[in-house]
């Protein structure tokens, strides 16, 4: 038996890295530390393809990777365009790759930031990203604060690693020493733990942050009795904790994102978060779901100066949310061939989109078989990242750590099989 | 492949080399004293340099990437297509990576340093930097608020800071030990800053002053072959000259073979004025001291008049910035180790501070006599992209030039700037020094083959299309700004890799970085120390914390033998 220590778990953006996990025989007996989510990714009780296979008369024919991998060459080398969409679960090491096949064969290159926290970067690009490390708050924070999104289901360790539980060098006492704020729709599992719940009124958030920048600024008489359903003396008392807190962090996930008001809810939660670092010091993060799609954000970006949503079609990367994005070019039908990589665009992307999807020849590569599996017309399957491969990934806050690698398997890295796409591609395309 | 460059007008200072009609020959990526070339590049009335080396650049690493993601408007411009196998790209100020090499290697550049790699993310550093091809990148890492540093300072425990740096270099894949507004960042943890090199870093009970003296020592005695390379504190405000003065001094016993101290950026530091109505130059008692002393060396950090992007790992200065501006501001805290701040700026010729600005660094470049002490840059993106730099050459070289731009500017520069009397002119032999030669003897990179174009060195070459002995750079600065944007043809690592603007072949450059090699025991020692405390501090397993070899595909390792 071996025991493998500080392995990092591939589900979600906290990426922690202090799993434990026990092999035998090659194979997994068991898991430390994770919770539930990594542990079910990590010892994988999922259906697992066994061969690539091939579409031919509507049915899916196991062949090899060879075969596989040569058919989509043919497919991409002679499409005029094509999506290249997911990259949320790989690595940095095959996200390289796959942009840069875009760009060999003038493609457009989107993740799925264009449909999580799509609206979060936009608000970036306009007012700024006043961000930390995790440790920073786990060492410094006396007060947390988690707006639209229950980390507790969602990211279930994020409380007791980095913000809430934790020991930290300022922070001797834990969590007695911090103070919880939850903000939401509804009373959440985290809502329920936190000191203070504040419930807002479902696509109001808009208007309680502006509530809130105008009390901190010195306008609390302008504010009406009672603002997206929570009562002014909450706001003004909110205000007073945040800007009183010795080392603020302000959490947000979908529910800011998502809702009305979308980008513009993120902006104005970064000016307030700007505001207070007037008054005291505070930062955000957020709360990014896939365990590697910062890293994709981030790669894209030093690739090509844009996060996501990049089209190569001029011969160059050009970037335009809402155009150059995977459900607006789908929606447009411009595409002849669409590849997706660790991702599942099919179980939340429109049921329009679909249907446009169902009419080009879609290109699947993933360890698992999943909704898109059922439009796919070749599917190649992964060796797991983080299990049976290794490469780089990125934590909700740009935190680079390496997937490790600890059982040993027959299928093909993704990063493997980018490159040997991308070497069939550019024979093709030259000859 | 083998070559000859025939006939060239060569400088090459650090063998005493200066405008000599003579052929260079190359093989296997080496200069050699002769060969039977393959190719021979007739370079008769033309410029031969070494290749450029650039000590100063945010080219790489989490803070640049931040930068793009805050400004895809820098993106819209700078944009360059696909063609023949290059990479296409975009960015002016923080360009992509791929064309930040090609846009380098079309001057005439094979070396840059990346200023500022926090260790944390030192993984993230590294992947730009092979991301960015043909010229060879080297990282300093961030030490100057490094809890570890921090407390072994104050427990004035050098043999144990020793070994901590030596680690850090190692772990870190790092060049050499870099401070930013030491104890200052540590503050803006709390959204504070230090006031002065004596007042206390919060918690940690140092100083400043502590910090820079002991990671001076420390640092010679590990031999790096870089001395410590500093921003120093209270960077950009009115009156920090006295701080600069007073940490240049901290270290003026300590001068050994090299310099003890690299004052990065300088300009920003040489201020004077209590506000930023009253603010003027200081680089007169700046020069002064440097052109006395041997122990500092120091790049001038000018200032370009138009848009740009400041990043520096200076969180608390970004933030005093983004007051002033309005804006948009990004900030990156590092757990344990340091932050960072971004900002987009513009310099306006309109501006009183700017115009000021814009004649400080020139007055540093022209005042400090030695051109071995004081080097081109622009802090790349932070006073301007990398791309102006034949500008301040050409400003370097001609009164004339100085004094058109002194009449369109704010005419404070005249009150409260001295650029106007100065009439000091730089010729091709100081250029070539302050563009390269210079830079790599203070990066102690002249040892190991940059910089120089005698037998051994790295085939590393600038061939620029001006003949020294046609042309009065004073009367003709048009002729010089022309000739350093895009060379005849660079060469490094003995390819051809730009012609003409046009890039031919894009190589991988390598990854420079130091180790110093202590006894295993001693490394032991140091990893027991810190463990317990990385496991309660950081939020990264230690295991998972270094910069494996995977990230470093193509190294130039330069091992150091320290015990």
């Amino acid at each position: 038996m071996t025991l493998h220590t500080d392995v990092v778990c591939p589900f979600c953006g906290c990426l922690c890295d202090d799993i434990a996990v026990e092999v035998e025989n090659n194979e997994i007996i068991e898991v430390k530390n994770a919770c539930e989510l990594g542990y079910s990714k990590i010892v994988n009780h999922l259906e697992r393809y066994r061969s690539p296979m091939i579409r031919e008369n509507g049915k899916l024919k196991e062949v090899s990777y060879d075969d596989a991998i040569e058919k989509i060459a043919e497919i991409l080398s002679s499409s005029k365009r094509v999506l290249y969409y997911g990259w949320s679960n790989t690595t940095c090491e095959a996200q390289k790759i796959g942009i840069h096949l875009a760009e060999l064969t003038g493609g457009v290159i989107d993740n799925t930031t264009s449909v999580c926290h799509g609206p979060s970067v936009l608000a970036i690009h306009n007012v700024g990203y006043p961000g930390t490390t995790l440790g920073q708050v786990k060492n410094r924070a006396n007060l947390i604060i988690y707006w639209g999104c229950n980390p507790l289901a969602a990211h279930p360790r994020h409380l007791s690693r980095y913000t809430t539980y934790p020991r930290g060098f300022f922070r001797q006492k834990g969590y007695e020493q911090r103070y919880l704020v939850v903000i939401d729709v509804r009373e959440t599992d985290t809502a329920k733990i936190a000191n203070k719940f504040i419930k807002v009124r479902p696509n109001s958030d808009y208007a309680v942050i502006n509530a809130l920048r105008a009390i901190l600024r010195g306008h609390e008489d302008v504010i009406p009795p009672e603002v997206g359903g929570v009562p002014k003396e909450e706001l003004v008392k909110l205000v007073e904790r945040m800007k009183s807190a010795e080392f603020g962090a302000l959490f947000f996930g979908l529910g800011l994102t998502m809702s009305r008001g979308r980008y513009k809810n993120i902006e104005n939660a970064i000016k307030l978060v700007e505001d207070l670092n007037r008054y005291t010091k505070f930062t955000l993060t957020p709360m990014r779901g896939h365990y590697n799609v910062t890293g994709f954000n981030l790669v894209c970006a030093w690739e090509t100066g844009y996060p996501y949503g990049v089209d190569f079609s001029k011969g160059y990367p050009w970037y335009n949310p809402g155009e150059t994005t995977a459900v607006d070019v789908l929606l447009r039908g411009d595409l002849d061939a669409l590849f997706v990589m660790g991702s599942d665009p099919a179980a939340n992307f429109p049921k329009e989109v679909l249907k446009k999807m169902s009419e080009i020849p879609v290109i699947l590569i993933d360890p698992f078989p999943n909704v898109t599996s059922s439009f796919a017309d070749v599917i190649v399957p992964s060796a797991i990242n983080g299990v049976e491969a290794e490469g780089t990934a990125y934590r909700m806050d740009s935190v680079p750590i390496r997937l490790r690698k600890f059982i040993e398997t027959d299928f093909l890295s993704d990063e493997e099989i980018m490159k040997r796409i991308y070497e069939s591609v550019e024979r093709r395309l030259k000859g | 492949m083998r070559l000859q460059i025939k006939n060239g007008v060569v400088f090459d200072p650090l063998n005493g080399i200066s405008g000599e009609v003579m052929d260079i020959f190359i093989e296997d990526g080496k200069i050699v004293e002769e060969c039977k070339a393959e190719r021979i590049i007739d370079a008769s009335g033309k410029l031969v340099f070494p290749g450029g080396i650039d000590i100063h650049a945010h080219v790489a690493g989490p803070k640049v990437t931040s930068g793009r993601i805050l400004r895809p408007e820098d993106h819209r411009i700078g944009v360059e297509k696909r063609w023949n196998g290059i990479h296409s790209g975009t960015g002016f100020s923080i360009p992509s990576t791929r064309v930040t090499g090609y846009r380098y290697a079309r001057m005439g550049y094979t070396t840059v340093i990346e200023a500022a790699m926090p260790p944390l993310e030192a993984k993230h550093t590294h992947e730009e930097m092979v991301s960015i091809p043909i010229i060879d990148n080297a990282a300093l890492t961030l030490f100057g608020n490094n809890w570890n540093v921090m407390e072994l300072v104050r427990n004035e425990d050098y043999d144990s800071l020793s070994s901590f740096i030596a680690w850090m270099l190692r772990t870190t894949k790092g060049f050499g030990v870099k401070l930013v507004n030491p104890g200052g960042v540590e503050n803006w943890g709390w959204g504070k800053d230090v006031d002065s090199i004596h007042s206390k870093v919060l918690h940690f009970d140092v100083t400043p002053a502590e910090i820079i003296r002991s990671l001076a020592i420390v640092n010679d005695r590990l031999k790096l072959p870089h001395s410590i390379h500093i921003h120093f504190n209270n960077l950009g405000h009115p009156g920090n000259y006295e701080t600069t003065l007073e940490s240049m001094k901290l270290v003026e016993d300590l001068k050994g073979e090299r310099q003890s101290m690299h004052a990065t950026h300088l300009q920003f530091h040489s201020y004077g004025g209590e506000k930023w109505k009253d603010m003027c130059s200081k680089s007169e008692e700046i020069a002064k001291y440097i052109n006395k002393h041997e122990h500092i060396t120091a790049d001038m950090g000018q200032v370009i008049f138009g848009d740009t992007t400041t990043m520096t790992s200076d969180g608390p200065m970004e933030f005093s910035l983004y007051k002033l501006s309005g804006r948009k501001w990004s900030n990156h805290d590092v757990e344990i180790e340091t932050g960072a701040g971004i900002i987009p700026v513009f310099y306006s010729s309109k501006n009183a501070v700017n115009s000021i600005q814009w004649a400080i660094g020139l007055e540093l470049g022209l005042l400090i006599e030695d051109p071995w002490k004081i080097f081109v840059s622009t802090d790349h993106p932070n006073g301007g992209s990398f791309l102006f730099y034949p500008y301040i050459i050409s400003w370097l070289m001609s009164e004339k030039r100085r004094k058109r731009t002194i009449s369109r500017i704010h005419q404070a520069v005249n009150s409260r700037a001295i650029l106007g009397s100065i009439d000091k002119e730089r010729d091709f032999n100081d250029i070539c020094i302050m563009t390269r030669s210079g830079p790599a003897r203070a990066l102690g990179l002249h040892k190991y083959g940059k910089g120089h174009l005698g037998v051994g060195a790295d085939a590393d070459i600038a061939i620029y299309d001006i003949d020294p002995k046609d042309v009065d750079p004073s009367e003709e600065s048009n002729k010089i700004l022309k000739a350093f944007r895009l060379t005849h043809c660079t060469i490094k690592g003995g390819e051809i890799v730009s012609r003409g603007g046009e890039i031919l072949s894009s190589v991988d450059g390598k990854t420079i970085w130091c180790n110093p090699y202590l006894r295993n025991d001693e490394f032991e020692k140091i990893r027991k120390r810190i463990e317990r405390k990385f496991y309660l501090n950081y939020t990264v397993s230690l295991s998972n914390y270094p910069v494996f070899d995977a990230y470093v595909p193509n190294p130039m390792e330069i091992r150091i033998e320290v015990s």
